[in-house]
């Protein structure tokens, strides 16, 4: 019937694969702030190795971690180009008209978009290598200390991991709605945009009391089964963190040193 | 056998100056006893069936499970997890991203350890005949296999009664065949009470006792063989009768002479080909 799949996860067994979210979150954090650091070519060097070496060791094929950059591409290209035109530092390389181009605008287009592409890979991977209810777990844990400060974060875990469950639920729902609105004459494929629109509402106005009514009935089966929060819950979910994560710390640490050591 | 639910002049609105929802009911359950409520839409069984695991509070009157009063907010958990209740659609009260998540979602609310919870989980998957779904996400199984989820969901905190609240009606003839089924084994085996709420009376044919409401009221109170001999009534307040119940009425219509008795189809069907032999 229904084959999909949430997110970009794409299920694996690689050593990336089984590592703990925990682990891969702060890793991914970590790595997204040190990459500041860089500002030489050894240093960006460095960062794009150990961005490479996860992309191999994941064994995800390229042309999944090209889908999750295309949209980004945009983007990257046109800082790259105005990082050219408009950085006037080191040697004239090209000068025709209003238009130069100098030795130190190239080198800062291309570490701008390295350290962009190399953000976006890293966490790309990090989505395409870790379940979406793993990666709820693992900021439930991580984020549990803020609970201290009344921050509902079981709460919003809860909710992510309904939200989640949900989905092909309510993709099932649109598509018998749109089934039943096309029997009636509907036209959701062609005509104008306006008119595109306006056939919409009709299938979003079934699809949002639906969903209302899901959410009661769904809260009141949950309190029937003796939700009350976060009161006294077990966890039947577990994470565990083995040698390899604790690994991927040491490897992420010593690349936040060596950064500081080798940055110009 | 004891009373395992008492309500005693229960009443219940959800609005105030709204005319009674449930007015002045009394019943009572006994253990390890089936019990159908039945009644047509809008005539309270719903509501009523909410009242029994405190989702609702009686506005006069009292709700009593094994003892303890559903108003009595420290007692609150203790029955819920004594009273499991299977609700009409299959899709809301999923609640975990996998079968095996769902099943665990009462436990880890009522605080059972890990341990404990594997263990549960594995027999409560069994009994329901699901264990091989076990990793399955909920989009990928029929509306009678999240059914038997739901049931194995309340199976695992080892419950005395379960409430079926209209838990057939949005099934396929076979998905509704597969819950009654596993309820009727539950019942016999695991002395599990049932409390099956219902407009479907082919299901009540299966109860050991039968309640009608109508208008938030008790109609009438007994034996299955006894309420279908009121067809006349069940018919005046929207319900259809059973097939058994109506080839029956037709023949003796007919002058065939038939006990009134039976209810179940191998027991006309058995009756009528040996009417002639004992002539």
């Amino acid at each position: 019937m229904f084959n999909i799949i949430i997110g970009q996860y794409v299920p694996g067994q690689s050593v990336i694969h089984r590592l703990d979210p925990r682990a891969k979150l702060l890793a991914v954090f970590l790595f997204v702030i040190i990459i500041f650091l860089a500002n030489n070519w050894v240093t960006y060097a460095l960062a794009i190795i150990f961005t490479l070496l996860g992309v191999f060791l994941s064994k995800v094929p390229v042309r999944f971690i090209y889908r999750g950059l295309k949209p980004i591409i945009i983007i990257i290209i046109f800082t790259f180009i105005l990082n050219v035109l408009f950085t006037k530092e080191g040697e004239l390389l090209v000068s025709y008209g209003w238009f130069h181009i100098y030795e130190g605008g190239l080198i800062q287009a291309v570490f701008i978009s390295m350290r962009l592409l190399v953000i976006i890979v890293a966490t790309t991977l990090l989505t395409l290598t870790t379940s979406p209810i793993d990666i709820t777990d693992g900021l439930e844990i991580l984020l549990g200390p803020l609970k201290k400060i009344k921050l509902p974060v079981h709460e919003f875990a809860l909710m992510m991991s309904i939200a989640l469950r949900f989905i092909p639920t309510l993709l099932e729902e649109t598509e018998k709605v749109m089934k039943a609105q096309s029997a009636r004459g509907s036209d959701f494929t062609s005509g104008s945009l306006k008119s595109r629109v306006k056939a919409i509402i009709p299938l979003l106005v079934p699809l949002f009391v639906g969903a209302f009514k899901r959410a009661e009935e769904l809260a009141m089966a949950m309190e029937a089964r003796g939700y009350r929060g976060d009161v006294g819950r077990t966890r039947l979910r577990q994470l565990i963190w083995s040698l390899s994560d604790t690994f991927l710390m040491l490897v992420t640490l010593f690349l936040t040193a060596a950064l500081f050591i080798l940055r110009g | 056998m004891g009373k395992i639910i008492e309500v005693n002049d229960l009443c219940f609105r959800y609005y105030e100056h709204d005319p009674w929802t449930i007015d002045s009911v009394s019943l009572f359950v006994n253990e390890g006893e089936w019990l159908s409520i039945i009644g047509h839409n809008g005539s309270g069984k719903s509501t009523l069936a909410k009242c029994l695991n405190g989702l609702l509070l009686p506005e006069e009157g009292s709700v009593k499970i094994g003892g303890l009063d559903t108003r009595d907010e420290l007692a609150i958990w203790d029955i819920r997890r004594q009273v499991g209740m299977v609700f009409q659609n299959p899709d809301n009260q999923f609640v975990g991203t996998t079968v095996k998540d769902d099943v665990a979602f009462g436990m880890e609310n009522h605080g059972i350890p890990r341990n404990d919870m594997i263990v549960r989980l594995d027999e409560a998957l069994k009994l329901v005949q699901m264990e091989e779904y076990a990793a399955e996400e909920p989009h990928r199984l029929s509306g009678g296999q999240k059914q038997r989820v739901a049931i194995a969901g309340i199976i695992a905190l080892s419950p005395s009664i379960i409430i079926l609240d209209e838990a057939t009606s949005m099934l396929d003839p076979q998905g509704r065949q597969e819950i009654i089924e596993t309820m009727r084994y539950l019942n016999k085996e695991n002395n599990i009470t049932v409390l099956s709420i219902t407009h479907d009376l082919e299901e009540a044919i299966y109860s050991d006792r039968m309640i009608v409401m109508n208008q938030g009221k008790v109609l009438r109170e007994g034996l299955p063989s006894e309420i279908f001999k009121e067809a006349k009534m069940l018919e005046d307040i929207g319900l259809d009768l059973p097939f058994t119940v109506k080839m029956r009425q037709a023949l003796s219509k007919l002058g065939v002479p038939l006990s009134e008795n039976a209810l179940l189809q191998e027991e006309l069907v058995e009756e009528l080909w040996t009417l002639q032999s004992k002539i």
